[in-house]
C-alpha cells in the first residue's frame, strides 16, 4: 500500500549479527519461516512448470466466449474472466512474470547493495559518507514516480522498470549491509584476524559475509515484498506485461473493469498476490528475528502493560506457606502487635513476586515493618535483595510482571493493597512521594521542569494555573535552587544532576506528602553534592515533620539521616534495629559482612574484605536462611529451615539463631 | 515490517536513550532544519529531472520521430526536430529545460501540445486533497489505534499487529477495487468512480473522494498505528513516567501528554516515510477511481511516451516530497525540545 522505496529499517541491520549456519538454523526452526519458505518455493516452481505445461495460456485472446465471467465451478475451478479464459490457469502462468520482476529487482539491490555497503563499512571514509548521504536522498524519492519516467522511455519493459526499483532501494540495503559490517569491524577477533595477516578480501569472506548474512537476508526478503507490490502496480496499470499475457496485477485491472458485472474476478488474483507479498514480509520478520533472539532476553511485554495500573486482589497466603514456616508467622504476628502502634506505614507480610521465562519467582518474602510519623528509616542492602521493589510495592508500582501476592500495607490506616486505581493516585505524590537513584532519566525530557511542577501541584492541592506555577517556583526555591524562575523554564536536559535531583525532591514534595520514599537519592551524584542533598533531606524532614523512607547501601548516609535502619538480604528483613545500636553492635552475618567491607566502617585501613559470593536471584534462594552460603557462622541448622526473626533486645530483631556467637566477636 | 529509515531510528533511539548523551547530534535549529532540507532537495530534483535526459540520450529514436510518425519525411523530421531543439546535446537540452522550469515552463506536453505547468496545476488540488486527507486520516486513526493498544494491551494490540500486516501485504488498488466492490456496486453508498469539483458540490465531492481516500489510507493507518503503540510501549516502560505514575497523576494525563509527546518523535517520522508512499498510491488509487489528479495523469503520459509531462510530475512529486518531509523535519523539532536555543 505504501510504496516506499525501501522498506529498509537499520534495526535489523544493526541488531543482527549472526553467523550465517547458526542463522539458518535457527531461521528454520522457526515455522512461519517453513510454512513462508515452503510457499516461495512452490511458487518457483510453478513459474517454472506452468508456462511449459499450459503453453496455450499466454497468448491466449479468447476463451469460451460463451461462458464469459462465470463463478467457480467444477469446469473452471476459479470461473472465467471477461474473455471466458479459465482464471486459475492465469493466475499459475501469471506466476513467473510476477516471479521474474522480484528476482530482476532483487538481483539488482543485491548487486549493488551488498558490495558498497561492504567496503563503505569496511573501509569507511568518503565511500562511507557517499552511502549514507545517497541513503537520505533516495528515502525521499517515490520509487514509483522514477520508474514511471524510465518507462516512459523504455516502453513497456518490466526489465527496466524493476532495475530502476533495485537501483533506487539498493542504498537502503548498503546501509543496513554497512551497519552490520561496522559492527563486525569493531570486534576484537577481526583485528586479531588483521594481525595474523589475512587480506581484506579474506577477512571480508571469511569472518564478516558470514555474520551479516543474517540481516541481508531479512532486507532481501523484505524487498522482495516491495518488489512484488510495485511489479503489480505496473501490470495492474498497464505499464508492463503486453496483453494477452496474463499478470496477477493486470488480471485485478481485468476485474475492475468488470465489476458492475462481476466482483468475483477481483478476488482470486488479489489474493493470491496478497498471500504471497505476505509471505515474504513475514519471512523477513521471522528472520529479524532469528538475528535478534539473542539479543532480546526478556520477555514480550506487549500484553504487560495495562497490569501497571492494576494490582492483583489480595488473597490470604497459601496454606503450604503457612505448613512450610508456622513458628516463623506466629512469631511475626507477635512483634508486629508490639512495634507498629502509632504507626504512619505498616507493612505486614509484604510477598511480592515478579513474572519471568522460568514462571514467577519471589522477590519479597513476608516482609514487614514500620514508619512512625516523622521518622526516617533506612532500608539497607546489596543490589538484589529486594529493597526497590518493597519501595515499589508500597506505591503500587511493580514493573510490569510484578504482583503482590499476599500481605497488606496499611498507610494511615487504609490498605494500599485494595485500594482503587484512583485511591492509588490520591495516595501517590499526595501522601507517600518517591524520589528516585537517576534524577536525569526520572524528569520527563519532553517538557519544561516549572511544567511539570505545577502539574503535580495542581493535581493534589487543586491550585488554579497561575497560582500553581508561583507554587511549582516556591518549591525550587524551598529544595535552594538558586535563580528559582530560570530552572521552572528550563528542559531536565539543561540541569546538572545535583540541580536534578533537588527538582525531583522538589516535585515529591508537591503534594506535601506525609511520607518520603527516596530510593537511592545520592547514588549517581558526586560525593560533593550528595552531602548537600543528604543535608537537603533531613532539613526538610525535620522542618515538615516528613517520615522518609531512605532505601540505600551505603552505611554513611544511614548513620547521617535516619534514626532506624532495615537489613534486607535475598527478599527477607533480617535486621532491624535502631541505627546507633546497629552500629554499635549487628546481630546478624550479614549486617555484619556489610559493615566490613564498608570502606568508611572496616578498621583494616589496607584490604578491604568483600563478602564472598552474590545475593541469590528471585527464584533461586537457598533452603533455610538465605545467607548461609556466604555467612561465616553458618551451621547444620541453617541449611535446612526457615529462620524466625529473633528479638534479642527489645529494639533489635535479627533473622539469625547464631546471633550470639556474633555479638560476642564484636565485643 | 514498518518502515523505518535509518535517520528515523537514530532520533527514536535518541529520545529513548533519554537523549542527553547525544544531545549534540539532535543540536540543530529550526533553520538548520531548514537548509538541510533543501540542501538535499537540490540534488535530488536534480538527479529527478535528469534522469530522462540521460535515458533518452542512450536510446534510439526520439521525440520528434513519434511526433512525425515512420512515414514522415527525413526533412519533416529534422524540422520537428530542430524545434524542439533535439539537434543539440543532452546536456544543452538539460540546461535549457532546466532554465525553464525554474521559471516555472515544464515544457509542452507532446500529446495534447498543452503547457504542462498548466496542465499539472489544474490537477494538482485533487492530488493534494487525496493525499492531505489521507495522511490526515492515517495520523489521526492510526495514533489513537496505536496509544489504545499501547494502553489496554491484549486483544486490541494483536488485532492492530495483524491489521499492521494486511495493510502491508493488500496492494492499494486492490483495496480500492474491494471497497468499489462492497461499498459502490453492493451498497451503492459511494460511486465508484469519477470525481466531482469542491466547488461544484462539497456533498458530492465529499463521496467522490471517500472511498479512494480510505483506499490510500489504510495502509497507512496500519504503519501509524504499529508504530505508535511501539514507541508508546517503549515511553510507557521509562523511568520517567514510572516517577509520574509516582507523582500520583491521572493515568489519562500520563499517557495522552507525558508518553504521547515523548513517543511522537518516532511516529511524526514514519509519518514522512508514508507521506512518500501515499503519493505513489495516488497513482494507483487515481487510476482505479478515475480521478483526475495527477497519477492518472503520469499514466496516460507514460502509457503514450510523453516525457515532458511525466517529467514535470516526477518533478512535482518530489517538490511534495521534500515539502512534507521539510513539514515535519520542523515538526519534529519542535517536539524535542533537546536542541540549542541559544
Amino acid at each position: 500500500m505504501t510504496v516506499v522505496p525501501s522498506p529498509v529499517d537499520s534495526t535489523w541491520g544493526q541488531a543482527g549479527i549472526s553467523e550465517t549456519p547458526k542463522f539458518l538454523g535457527r531461521l528454520m526452526r522457526r515455522p512461519v519461516a517453513i510454512v513462508c519458505v515452503g510457499y516461495v518455493a512452490a511458487l518457483i516452481a510453478v513459474a517454472v512448470v506452468a508456462p511449459i505445461a499450459m503453453p496455450w495460456v499466454a497468448n491466449q485472446h479468447a476463451g469460451d466466449l460463451l461462458a464469459t465471467r462465470q463463478g467457480p465451478s467444477s469446469h473452471h475451478l476459479l470461473g472465467t474472466d471477461t474473455l471466458g479464459r479459465d482464471v486459475l490457469e492465469r493466475i499459475l502462468v501469471g506466476t513467473r512474470v510476477s516471479l521474474l520482476g522480484v528476482g530482476e529487482a532483487l538481483a539488482v539491490v543485491l548487486v549493488l547493495g551488498v558490495p558498497f555497503g561492504l567496503v563503505a563499512g569496511y573501509h569507511g571514509g568518503w565511500l562511507d559518507r557517499i552511502v549514507t548521504w545517497l541513503g537520505d536522498l533516495t528515502f525521499s524519492i517515490p520509487a514509483i514516480v522514477m520508474i514511471m519516467v524510465v518507462l516512459a522511455v523504455f516502453p513497456e519493459s518490466m526489465l527496466a522498470g524493476m532495475c530502476t526499483l533495485g537501483v533506487v532501494a539498493a542504498p537502503g540495503l548498503m546501509r543496513v549491509v554497512r551497519a552490520a559490517t561496522l559492527q563486525v569491524r569493531d570486534e576484537l577477533y577481526i583485528g586479531a584476524a588483521r594481525v595474523s595477516g589475512l587480506s581484506h578480501v579474506q577477512i571480508i569472506r571469511r569472518h564478516v559475509l558470514s555474520r551479516i548474512a543474517g540481516p541481508i537476508i531479512v532486507q532481501a526478503s523484505l524487498l522482495a515484498a516491495l518488489a512484488l507490490l510495485v511489479q503489480s502496480y505496473l501490470a495492474f496499470l498497464g505499464l508492463v506485461v503486453a496483453a494477452p499475457a496474463p499478470s496477477w496485477g493486470g488480471m485485478v485491472a481485468d476485474g475492475v473493469n468488470a465489476l458492475e458485472l462481476q466482483s468475483w474476478l477481483i478476488w482470486p488474483p488479489g489474493i493470491v498476490l496478497a498471500v504471497t507479498i505476505l509471505a515474504f514480509g513475514l519471512l523477513g520478520d521471522a528472520a529479524r528475528d532469528a538475528t535478534t533472539e539473542r539479543w532480546s532476553p526478556t520477555p514480550s511485554r506487549s500484553d504487560t502493560s495495562r497490569r501497571r495500573y492494576r494490582r492483583k486482589p489480595v488473597r490470604p497466603a497459601d496454606d503450604s506457606d503457612q505448613q512450610r514456616r508456622p513458628s516463623r508467622r506466629t512469631r511475626d504476628e507477635t512483634d508486629r502487635s508490639t512495634d507498629t502502634r502509632g504507626a504512619l506505614l505498616t507493612v505486614d507480610g509484604l510477598t511480592a513476586s515478579f513474572g519471568t521465562r522460568a514462571g514467577r519467582a519471589t522477590v519479597l518474602a513476608d516482609v514487614s515493618f514500620a514508619i512512625d510519623e516523622g521518622e526516617a528509616v533506612g532500608l539497607v542492602g546489596e543490589s538484589g535483595c529486594g529493597k526497590t521493589a518493597t519501595a515499589m510495592a508500597i506505591l503500587g508500582l511493580l514493573p510490569a510482571s510484578g504482583t503482590v501476592d499476599s500481605g497488606k500495607i496499611i498507610f494511615d490506616g487504609r490498605d494500599l493493597t485494595s485500594l482503587s486505581a484512583r485511591g492509588m493516585g490520591r495516595i501517590r505524590g499526595g501522601e507517600i512521594a518517591l524520589v528516585s537513584q537517576e534524577p536525569m532519566v526520572g524528569l520527563n525530557p519532553a517538557f519544561r521542569v516549572g511544567w511539570q511542577l505545577a502539574e503535580c501541584v495542581r493535581r493534589h492541592l487543586h491550585l488554579p494555573r497561575t497560582e500553581a506555577k508561583a507554587a511549582a517556583i516556591e518549591l525550587l526555591r524551598l529544595v535552594r535552587l538558586p535563580n528559582p524562575e530560570s530552572v521552572a523554564r528550563r528542559y531536565p536536559h539543561e540541569l546538572s544532576g545535583g540541580m536534578a535531583q533537588r527538582v525531583a525532591i522538589a516535585r515529591a514534595l508537591a503534594g506535601n506528602p506525609k511520607l518520603l520514599i527516596a530510593d537511592e537519592p545520592t547514588t549517581a551524584l558526586d560525593v560533593t553534592v550528595q552531602a548537600e542533598i543528604l543535608n537537603l533531606l533531613r532539613e526538610l524532614r525535620r522542618d515538615r515533620q516528613m517520615a522518609l523512607l531512605l532505601v540505600t547501601h551505603d552505611w554513611g548516609v544511614v548513620a547521617d539521616v535516619c534514626d532506624r535502619a532495615l537489613v534486607m538480604y535475598a527478599g527477607e528483613i533480617v535486621e532491624r534495629a535502631r541505627v546507633e545500636r546497629m552500629f554499635r553492635a549487628p546481630l546478624h552475618p550479614y549486617t555484619e559482612a556489610l559493615f566490613a567491607s564498608n570502606p568508611y566502617l572496616a578498621n583494616h585501613a589496607d584490604e578491604l574484605p568483600m563478602i564472598p559470593g552474590a545475593v541469590p536471584l528471585p527464584g533461586m534462594w537457598p533452603i533455610g536462611c538465605h545467607f548461609h552460603p556466604r555467612c561465616r557462622y553458618a551451621i547444620d541448622q541453617c541449611r535446612t529451615g526457615a529462620i524466625a526473626l529473633a528479638r534479642p533486645e527489645p529494639d533489635h530483631e535479627t533473622r539469625c539463631t547464631e546471633y550470639k556467637r556474633l555479638a560476642g566477636a564484636a565485643r | 515490517m514498518t518502515a523505518v529509515p535509518a535517520f528515523a531510528r537514530d532520533r527514536a533511539q535518541a529520545h529513548r536513550n533519554g537523549g542527553w548523551e547525544l544531545a549534540f547530534l539532535s543540536r540543530r535549529s529550526v533553520v538548520g532544519v531548514v537548509l538541510r532540507r533543501v540542501a538535499l532537495a537540490v540534488p535530488l530534483l536534480v538527479a529527478v529531472s535528469g534522469l530522462s535526459f540521460v535515458l533518452v540520450s542512450v536510446t534510439p529514436g526520439d521525440a520528434a520521430r513519434q511526433i512525425v510518425g515512420v512515414n514522415a519525411s527525413q526533412a519533416t523530421y529534422l524540422s520537428v526536430r530542430k524545434e524542439l531543439g533535439l539537434n543539440l546535446p543532452v546536456y544543452t537540452q538539460y540546461w535549457h529545460w532546466l532554465t525553464h522550469a525554474i521559471h516555472g515552463d515544464l515544457g509542452t506536453s507532446l500529446l495534447t501540445g498543452q503547457a504542462v505547468g498548466q496542465t499539472i496545476s489544474s490537477r494538482l488540488p485533487v492530488t493534494i486533497a487525496l493525499v492531505g486527507v489521507a495522511l490526515l486520516v492515517s495520523l489521526v486513526v492510526g495514533v489513537a489505534l496505536g496509544v489504545a493498544s499501547a494502553v489496554r494491551g491484549g486483544v486490541l494490540g494483536r488485532a492492530i499487529d495483524a491489521f499492521a500486516l494486511l495493510g502491508f501485504a493488500f496492494p492499494v488498488f486492490w483495496v480500492g477495487a474491494i471497497l468499489i466492490a462492497v461499498f459502490a456496486v453492493k451498497l451503492r453508498w459511494f460511486p465508484a468512480s469519477g470525481y466531482v469539483p469542491i466547488s461544484e458540490s462539497v456533498g458530492q465531492w465529499l463521496s467522490s473522494f471517500a472511498l479512494p481516500a480510505l483506499a490510500l489510507s489504510l495502509g497507512g493507518i496500519a504503519a501509524m498505528a504499529k508504530q505508535t503503540r511501539e514507541s508508546m510501549l517503549d515511553v510507557l516502560g521509562s523511568e520517567y513516567i514510572r516517577m509520574v505514575r509516582a507523582s500520583g497523576l491521572a493515568p489519562s494525563s500520563i499517557v495522552l501528554r507525558h508518553a504521547l509527546k515523548n513517543a511522537a518523535a518516532p511516529v511524526l517520522t514514519v509519518l514522512g516515510v508514508q507521506a512518500v508512499g501515499l503519493l505513489g498510491g495516488t497513482i494507483l488509487v487515481e487510476n482505479v477511481f478515475a480521478l483526475p489528479g495527477l497519477g492518472s495523469l503520469v499514466v496516460s503520459a507514460t502509457l503514450g511516451h510523453d516525457l515532458p509531462v511525466v517529467e514535470g510530475v516526477a518533478v512535482v512529486f518530489t517538490l511534495i516530497v521534500v515539502a512534507v518531509n521539510l513539514a515535519i523535519d520542523i515538526g519534529y523539532t519542535l517536539l524535542n525540545p533537546r536542541i540549542d536555543t541559544r
